[in-house]
């Protein structure tokens, strides 16, 4: 009785949608992590927001199968000699609303980027452009960016300084042209589905929020006769687990970061060549607090620390997913030729406990008087179980560790204002090139202003390599900086990350990529 | 009756107020910001964002003008999710969330007040023991342990339903989230249905029921049943609040697009403006449903009443 009233008043406020699927032809279906917060591609920050702006919008420089540079909206460029200025003919396509893309949506769109209402994260990434930064923080207007549209084809790009990553920069999401009378007529709904109007090999057709996204082949795309798909659903599914499940019972093609670590041998001796895993420009480290005052602000207690972490049992028995060992902080799989390692990287276990505890005992610290450290990670089981096995390494050198795990928003507030002593980072890049990596030690970097770290050589080496267009030279340059870092102990890394994803044995046209880009032009699902 | 309902809505006022005033600076005071993350913003990229959600105003100020906006009803965007406001996020996840919750507590009461009733009538039998012992392990196994079970058993081995996802919102597709959500909510009412039952069958109206030569089934359908819901009903006022705002484990676990997840997520994220919007939505759920129960209470017990 008391049910039934209850049902008479919850009845009428029952929305049931009935949504007849229309699918023709070969669709996509992606497991793709996380819901996006947004479409705009300048205000996208996650790779589960990118992989979809990307096949919404093409850039003027665009990636191939496998994550390398190739033209996109700009058929062809030259680079001045010294470096600064960038001319682009852009070759004649069309939004998807049959409009011609021009020069000066370019413009436009570069404007936006770096206008300070838009609060895009990468901006600094553009940051070489003439007066970018001005621009970025409110001192110059945007008009007075070095950007200009020649003609209806021809873009020019002033930088203020050479900059070796530009192109890789102008392949991101952030960086696509956007349609500029879509985005004045239709104001800040633009992102809409039925209104959004896009550059890419796919059009947005639905937006079910935290259910599905998805995305129509674009008839206007320059390349629309290449592009097997006929449409892409991206599912938002953010429990590792129930991603796994869906794709083992074929309701998905590609499933992204869908195995937990602790499934993933159960994945390798179950799915075969369904699981796709390699190498990320990314790196996971320990950053230490070199601050003065800090008891790791003594470079013997860093090396000891350093020496003494057996980094193969934690890629092979913790985490056990391929992970690269590292005695070195740019990840190897980065592009640009940054080597260098530390000293002791191929050093048996016996020399580097014996070094370690020379240097610990300079250092003032032994069995009687031990070193009490702090270590702080992020809520993750794998954060932890890590942590607990260098402790573990640690406390064989007499240093006391207490851990600290807190959420992620806490951890990296109390990481930004350098209140640790140890802490877990991940870094990945966001460009292909090692300069994400070294540019965060260096002055006025992120890792610098946590961990404190700072050197004069190190300094001018970074910027030296940022300017630097000949290849080798760039390279030695930044094998030096990377050199200098690891030889003043600034860091402890651990691994090189791997991505794992599962995709099905029927999709061709997926390469696993050092970036983690996939696109989606040139996919095909067999029958 | 009126009037007292409009008294109960008016008492909401300052109880929403007290709410949201401390749900708002409790936030700000949590260390940690919606812009701390892996890749630490350069300071002039943070300044922006901040500029742009207002953060750079004193608190005082901020609050002030989260209280304006919520006066026009405008609950402000969210940071996460820019796309969308937060009233946008409410009123398209809502709807998928009380389908499920409707479903989930339906099932709930269908299974666990007959449950109740029988092991009240035979009680410290063989069934009683079966049925208090099956609810207790109802209790006892959270549905974090429960759905991905059902995913796995009727979804991957038997692929008797989809193991996730919401297609628009197809029976197939609810079968498992309902019944992952409905477990804990069988056990708990069939445990208080019976606690409630046992006492009512002991008290002296029963007794003249009986004596005056009235069936078994008349003397619980007709005497017995009215009494004994009273404590399940306000039960059911918080429970359904919480059951059809959605439970994030379910949500993630199944693939669902309701509500339920925005309140863990949200205030992990920092995402001020939402987590208030949820604080503000529940809250005022909670005191809806409470009112509800209450009117409901003089419909099934007729002692009380609420006329002046």
């Amino acid at each position: 009785m008391a049910f039934h009233r209850l049902t008479c008043r919850l009845l009428p406020a029952l929305l049931i949608l009935v949504v007849s699927s229309v699918a023709q032809g070969a669709t996509l279906e992606i497991g793709n992590g996380a819901e996006p917060g947004t479409l705009d591609p300048q205000k996208v920050n996650g790779n589960w927001e990118t992989r979809i702006t990307r096949a919404l919008f093409d850039r003027l420089i665009d990636y191939a199968p496998d994550g390398s540079l190739v033209p996109g909206l700009a058929e062809s460029w030259r680079i001045s000699d010294d470096g600064r200025t960038y001319r682009f003919k852009l070759r004649g396509a069309k939004w998807s609303d049959g409009v011609p893309i021009t020069a000066d949506d370019a413009v436009f769109a570069l404007r936006r980027l770096l206008t300070p209402a838009t609060a895009n994260h990468n901006a600094t990434l553009y940051y070489a452009i003439r007066n970018a930064r001005k621009v970025n923080t409110g001192q110059a207007d945007p008009s007075t960016l070095g950007v200009e549209a020649m003609d209806d084809r021809t873009l020019v790009v002033h930088l203020s300084e050479p900059t070796a990553y530009f192109l890789q920069a102008l392949a991101m999401s952030e960086a696509a042209p956007l349609p500029e009378h879509a985005l004045k007529a239709q104001g800040d709904d633009w992102t809409d589905p039925g209104r959004m109007v896009s550059s890419g090999a796919f059009t947005l057709d639905e937006w079910r929020p935290q259910e599905r996204i998805r995305v129509i082949k674009n008839p206007h795309f320059y390349a629309a006769k290449d592009v097997s798909l006929d449409s892409v659903l991206f599912h938002p599914i953010e429990d590792a687990g129930s991603a796994l499940n869906r794709f083992r019972t074929g309701a998905l093609d590609i499933a992204y970061s869908s195995v937990p670590s602790s499934r993933f041998s159960w994945a390798k001796n179950n799915l075969g060549d369904a699981l796709r895993v390699g190498p990320l420009v990314a790196q996971y480290f320990y950053m230490l607090n070199v601050r003065e005052g800090q008891p790791l602000a003594d470079k013997r207690i860093r090396e000891a620390l350093n020496l003494v972490v057996r980094r193969d049992v934690i890629t092979r028995q913790i985490l056990g997913m391929g992970q690269d060992a590292s005695y070195w902080y740019v990840p190897r799989t980065t592009a640009g030729g940054a080597r260098g390692e530390m000293a002791f990287a191929d050093w048996s276990m016996d020399k580097r406990m014996a070094r370690a505890r020379q240097l610990m005992q300079a250092a003032g610290y032994g069995p009687d008087r031990p070193l009490d450290l702090t270590l702080r990670y992020n809520t993750l089981e794998d954060h932890k179980k890590i942590a607990v096995a260098v402790a573990a390494m640690w406390r064989e050198l007499g240093v006391n560790v207490e851990l600290i795990n807190s959420e992620a928003a806490v951890h990296y507030s109390s990481v930004n204002q350098g209140q640790f002593q140890v802490a877990r980072y991940g870094m990945m890049a966001t460009v292909n090139d090692p300069y994400d990596f070294l540019n965060a030690y260096a002055t006025g970097g992120s890792a610098h202003k946590s961990s404190g770290y700072q050197s004069d050589r190190y300094d001018a080496l970074v910027e030296q390599s940022t300017w630097e267009l000949d290849e080798a030279k760039r390279a030695d340059l930044m094998t030096q900086a990377q050199q200098h870092l690891l030889d003043d102990y600034a860091l402890l890394p651990l691994y090189d990350y791997v991505s794992v994803h599962l995709v099905s044995p029927t999709i061709n046209g997926w390469q696993v990529t050092p970036t983690d880009v996939h696109p989606l032009r040139y996919i095909t699902i067999e029958d | 009756m009126l009037s007292y309902i409009l008294k109960r809505l008016l008492m909401a006022i300052p109880t929403l107020l007290i709410v949201i005033t401390l749900s708002f600076f409790l936030m700000r005071i949590a260390p940690g910001g919606p812009f701390d993350g892996e890749r630490q913003l350069p300071p002039e990229i943070e300044a922006n964002l901040m500029a742009a959600y207002h953060l750079d105003e004193p608190l005082p100020m901020q609050y002030l003008r989260y209280m304006g906006n919520l006066l026009q009803g405008d609950f402000g965007p969210s940071f996460k999710y820019k796309d969308f406001s937060v009233t946008d996020l409410i009123a398209q996840g809502f709807p998928v969330s009380l389908e499920l919750g409707f479903w989930a507590i339906l099932l709930a009461l269908a299974i666990g007040l007959p449950l109740g009733i029988i092991a009240a009538l035979k009680r410290n039998t063989a069934v009683d023991y079966a049925v208090m012992g099956t609810a207790l392990a109802g209790i006892a196994v959270p549905n974090f342990v429960i759905a991905p079970i059902l995913a796995l058993v009727f979804g991957v081995t038997l692929a008797w339903l989809p193991v996730g996802g919401w297609n628009g919102g197809a029976w197939q597709n609810m079968v498992l989230p309902v019944i992952a959500l409905s477990i804990q909510q069988i056990a708990y009412i069939a445990r208080m249905m019976r606690a409630s039952m046992i006492e009512v069958l002991s008290s002296h109206f029963i007794r003249t029921a009986r004596a005056k030569g009235l069936s078994e089934s008349k003397v619980i359908l007709r005497h017995a049943l009215q009494p004994a819901l009273l404590p399940v009903l306000s039960y059911l006022g918080p429970a359904i609040a919480g059951i059809i705002t959605g439970s994030v484990v379910i949500e993630q676990i199944f693939g669902i697009p309701g509500i339920g997840r925005y309140f863990v997520q949200a205030a992990l994220n920092r995402d001020y403006t939402l987590v208030m919007g949820t604080v503000v939505f529940y809250g005022a759920l909670i005191v809806l449903l409470n009112l509800i129960v209450d009117l409901l209470y003089s419909v099934l017990d007729p002692q009380i009443r609420y006329d002046d």
